[in-house]
């Protein structure tokens, strides 16, 4: 099972953190704090595994953002490893050649796909296009809603110049 | 812009968050924000709720309180509109934990969006409820997850399968439940109902034996087919990854399929076939490949046995150990330890290989490869093995150090073929890293030096070589220094020379420069100054010739700012200056220091009543044979930190440090937190023999003393002395210790005293049922009557043993308690032995009001948990 995900920037920002084990919120600054520590710290050649209180850290750099998932000791590090890479190659598709600014200034969209792909900590959706399907899908529901709302307004607004 | 916005848009806000040059800008601006946000909640403002919720979220991710958002969420996630609830769920997985009591409110909202029309507001709620469920909701709404695994669209089921992961974990009572309709799951086409319908299902094998039962009768065929068919499947562009078809599902499978193997060998008989299968035709140039291979082998060791492929998961295996990825090779060496379980041999003939890694330049891979090494070693190949290990150390980085040593330490320890081997493997490894051991490892090394009675003569002179090299390494300095002040004769006469030797030289005075060095020397710590010093006083009857001079060492520490060096040096120097008729007594050797007491020390089990009846039959598997002494308890207090704190009372720390060498904390507070001692202690730690841990009655250090007796000339001096104080157990006899005191030159005189008016209580039996008694001993110390001190006994009553034993106690405001650490927490059957506890309990309204306490005992027995509660006023009045 997967306990969390993390994405930390090269600086040690962080861009999202995904709970699926009960954390305390102090826990979580402690969590991300020991782990920027550690992994940020390690050189490019090395594994992408790091041990820690009794788990285990896959983590995966891609430009500057390291994505990280926890993981029991007897989970596959290998897989969760292609489960990063799976979670990249769709948010690529999303953004187009996604960048660490996507990320930021839509968050909420990184988690919506995060959503689609993970549940409990475990893997949802093997298809890279039924995760975008299933996400567009949902956006298009906001947009009419969104639509419906202005024209509304819209309309109060013209009733109230007239 | 909108004309009825307030506050910014949440692209604005990140913008200026980002623009932000230093923290306290950023702070400004967060401040700034949350406060419109407020204002906004305070006005139950909906048109912009849910980006207020967005803004918060993003405030949260940078670390700052957003609790106040919380009943946001809510709000957004009763309201009707999608945007509102994907937003407000979230909100509701980010800010809040399945602790907090805000959830409970969410259930309600959750059901209904169960139950909704639109399934992605049912896939939002799954989602929310597989991710922060509480023991509580999962409870409430698992018939409606129950009903959803059934839901025409696909997408639903698979959130519905994941979500009962949660919910079986949380509460696995409900596993029956879903063992029926998650079977079905498994014959699904859809690849996410299959592959998380396989994950339910090996989640219910963990948590519910009947479900294992169930799948192993009814599914293996069905798993098997799945797996032969995704295998085998031609290319298709939506699962490939590296040209093998859903990888993921390939890893859930061969998982399911190893726990339904496990232990059955029918099951594991059907799937040979494909595992045989997937381990051979599996591409391993690709992580993907490697992923399923890794899998594949993993089952294959778990499953019940099957020579070939077994082969075949070790020649796996081997190709990891030797691929230039790391991942790989960590995962190989992972896997080999899981091996090892099964065929030691096979994975022994990658020793070399495995031996490489630990030499490797990343830390993760060295920590694995270096476990893996100590599983490899046995008694066959303990010393190459060692040796390599040994000459890695003086290469390894600093932060290594530490694990390197530990394990070589303990391989030293488990399977050394001969005393003289692991003295020589201790001293090598005290020198390389010395400062890197704890120090229970050179405590052990002291112990068995003094028990290899033949190589005394060996070892001192080994290690004054390695001293003179070297006082780098602080243990290593310790070990020396203990040992030429035991047997520095040894070293001068070179006294048991063995062939290997070198012979050498060494002076009296030779030996003692070197104790100066070490009490010199501006790098040495407190501990191994104060040994140093002891050395040095046990030479002053060794080398006669040397007398003065180590009088004028001694003398010179007396000025010492450290407070310990201090009082240790006026203590010697009087002893030497006016106490010669028992200074060769008090610098007699040390006998030899039991193993046996320290191995049930160090496992942290206190040996209860060693006597001399019970010489324990030694079969050490390291071959170094216990000499039949006599148990003496613990000689030499070398217990810094692990062991419980010496019972010593204050008068009594004087005469202890004198010849112990124990300078933890540990003791620092004795007297205030144990219950007050007589004058035996002072006798015993005369002796050195007064470490006996707290649960020992006086009747057992009789014992102890007794049975020296026999064989210990000195203690036998004082041993009349000694066992008539321990039996006058509260009034020491003053005269008795009076002829001891002096030694002090009265400095223990004043705080003896105190002893000896302490009024007398009844001991009571402050609990007692069916199963259990609790007897609680008083005492007080004259001069503080608000103090009392507890010694607490529980005695099993029942004829089973209980574990676990916690007992807890609880006092109103006008008392304080403190609680020391009980003697065990195993309580054994009927009465045959006993748990005590210290408790001090401080008064604040003494003479108005008596104690109360109420308490709670807790333990363990045939596996059951028993809690037992009581309340105890009947304390005796003027406590």
């Amino acid at each position: 099972m997967i306990h969390f995900v993390l994405l930390i920037s090269r600086q040690g920002k962080v861009r999202l953190t995904k709970w699926y084990s009960p954390y305390s919120q102090k826990e979580r600054t402690k969590v991300i704090r020991e782990l920027s520590g550690l992994i940020l710290t390690r050189g490019p050649k090395l594994c992408n595994f790091v041990e820690w209180r009794g788990l285990r850290v896959v983590y995966k750099r891609y430009a500057s953002l390291y994505f990280c998932m926890c993981i029991d000791e007897d989970d596959n590090e290998l897989e969760i490893l292609e489960i990063i890479h799976h979670y990249v190659e769709v948010l690529d598709r999303y953004f187009g050649s996604v960048c660490e600014l996507d990320l930021i200034y839509n968050f909420h969209k990184a988690y919506f796909i995060l959503d689609e792909l993970l549940i409990a900590g475990e893997l949802q959706e093997p298809s890279k296009r039924t995760v975008a399907r299933l996400v567009a899908a949902q956006d298009s529901l906001v947009e009419t809603a969104k639509e419906q709302t202005s024209s509304i307004t819209n309309i109060i607004a013209q009733v109230a110049n007239v | 812009m909108n004309p009825f916005s307030s506050g910014t848009r949440l692209r604005d806000m990140i913008r200026a968050i980002r623009a932000c040059k230093t923290a306290a800008e950023e702070r400004a601006v967060v401040r700034k924000e949350c406060a419109a946000i407020r204002a906004a909640i305070n006005e139950n403002d909906q048109d912009y709720r849910h980006r207020n919720l967005a803004k918060l979220m993003f405030i949260h991710m940078l670390g700052y309180p957003t609790h106040f958002g919380q009943m946001e969420c809510l709000k957004l996630i009763a309201s009707t509109g999608f945007p509102e609830k994907r937003i407000g769920y979230l909100g509701l997985m980010l800010l809040l934990d399945e602790r907090q009591e805000v959830l409970m409110l969410v259930t309600n909202s959750l059901k209904q969006d169960l139950n909704h029309s639109n399934q992605y507001i049912v896939g939002l709620a799954l989602c929310a409820l597989g991710n922060i469920s509480s023991a509580e909701m999962a409870r409430d709404l698992a018939p409606d997850v129950e009903r959803l695994l059934q839901f025409r669209d696909p997408n639903i089921r698979k959130k519905a399968a994941l979500c009962s992961i949660r919910i079986i974990k949380k509460v696995p009572d409900l596993a029956e439940n879903f063992m029926h309709p998650a079977s079905s799951l498994l014959k699904e086409k859809h690849h996410g109902v299959l592959i998380t319908g396989v994950q339910l299902c090996t989640d219910l094998c963990k948590v519910s034996s009947e479900a294992l039962e169930y799948f192993r009768e009814n599914c293996i065929e069905g798993l098997v087919k799945t797996l032969r068919d995704i295998a085998n499947s031609p290319y298709s562009p939506e699962y490939d990854i590296a040209g093998i078809t859903d990888p993921f599902l390939h890893i859930r499978l061969l998982k399911l399929l190893r726990i339904l193997g496990q232990g059955d060998a029918g099951a594991s008989d059907c799937m040979t076939d494909i595992l045989a299968q997937v381990a051979s035709r599996t591409e391993s140039n690709k992580n993907a490949g490697n992923a399923i291979l890794y899998e594949c082998v993993e089952t294959i060791m778990s499953i019940e046995d099957n020579g070939g492929l077994r082969v075949l998961a070790i020649n796996i295996l081997g190709r990891f150990l030797s691929n230039r990825d790391n991942n790989i090779r960590y995962v190989g060496l992972n896997m080999l330890m899981k091996a090892i379980m099964v065929d030691a041999k096979a994975v022994q003939r990658h020793r070399a290989t495995i031996l490489e890694c630990v030499k490797d330049s990343d830390a993760s891979i060295q920590k694995r490869a270096l476990e893996l090494v100590y599983l490899l070693v046995n008694e066959s190949n303990v010393k190459p093995l060692t040796k390599e290990l040994i000459e890695y150390l003086e290469v390894s980085n600093q932060e290594f150090k530490g694990d390197i040593t530990a394990k070589i330490c303990s391989l030293v320890e488990k399977f050394s073929p001969a005393k003289i081997w692991y003295i020589d493997q201790m001293l090598k490894v005290l020198s390389e890293a010395g400062n890197f051991v704890k120090d229970e490892v050179w405590h052990a090394l002291i112990i068995v030096i003094s028990n290899a009675s033949d190589l005394h003569g060996y070892t001192v002179r080994a290690l004054y070589r390695v001293f003179q090299a070297s006082t780098e390494q602080e243990s290593l300095v310790r070990v020396a220094v203990w040992c030429v002040g035991e047997y520095g004769d040894m070293l001068v006469n070179n006294v048991g020379m063995l062939d290997i030797e070198e012979p050498i030289t060494v002076t009296e005075s030779d030996a003692v420069d070197a104790m100066e060095v070490a009490i010199k020397c501006q790098r040495l710590g407190l501990t191994t100054k104060a040994m140093a010093l002891i050395a040095l006083f046990k030479l002053s009857s060794r080398f006669p010739s040397c007398s003065e001079r180590i009088k004028d060492i001694i003398v010179q520490n007396k000025r010492s700012l450290v407070l310990e060096l201090q009082q240790r040096s006026i203590e010697f120097s009087c002893i030497l200056q006016k106490h010669h008729n028992i200074r060769s007594a008090l610098v007699e050797r040390m006998p030899i220091l039991d193993e046996a007491t320290f191995t049930g020390r160090k496992a942290g089990s206190l040996p209860t009543a060693v006597s001399a009846s019970s010489i324990i039959p030694c079969n050490l598997p390291n071959g170094i044979a216990k000499p039949a002494a006599a148990p003496i308890g613990d000689l030499l207090d070398l217990s810094s930190d692990d062991a419980p704190p010496a019972p010593v009372s204050s008068g009594g720390d004087f005469l202890q440090d004198l010849l112990g060498v124990d300078l933890s904390p540990a003791s620092a507070p004795s007297g205030t937190s144990q219950s007050p001692k007589t004058g035996t202690d002072v006798l015993l730690d005369l002796l050195s023999i007064g470490t006996l841990p707290p649960v020992q009655s006086s009747s057992s250090a009789i014992d102890i003393l007794s049975s020296s007796h026999d064989n210990k000339a000195p203690v036998a001096n004082l041993n009349g002395l000694a066992s008539h104080s321990s039996l006058s157990a509260n009034a020491t006899s003053p005269a008795s210790s009076a002829g001891m005191m002096d030694l002090l030159n009265g400095t223990g005189a004043i705080t003896q005293k105190h002893e000896e008016n302490g009024p007398a209580y009844p001991s009571l039996v402050a609990y007692e049922s069916s199963t259990l008694r609790m007897t609680f001993n008083f005492s007080k110390q004259p001069g503080n009557p608000q103090t009392t001190f507890i010694q607490a006994t529980f005695t099993n009553l029942s004829p089973n043993v209980y574990n676990g034993f916690l007992f807890q106690a609880a006092v109103p405001k006008f008392l304080q308690l403190h609680l020391d650490p009980a003697s065990s927490n195993t309580l054994p059957a009927s009465g045959n032995g006993s748990i005590t506890q210290c408790l001090k309990v401080t008064n604040t309204q003494h003479g108005k009001k008596s104690l109360v306490m109420r308490i709670r005992i807790a333990y363990k027995t045939n596996d059951k948990d028993v809690l037992e509660e009581g309340q105890i006023n009947n304390f005796p009045r003027d406590l």
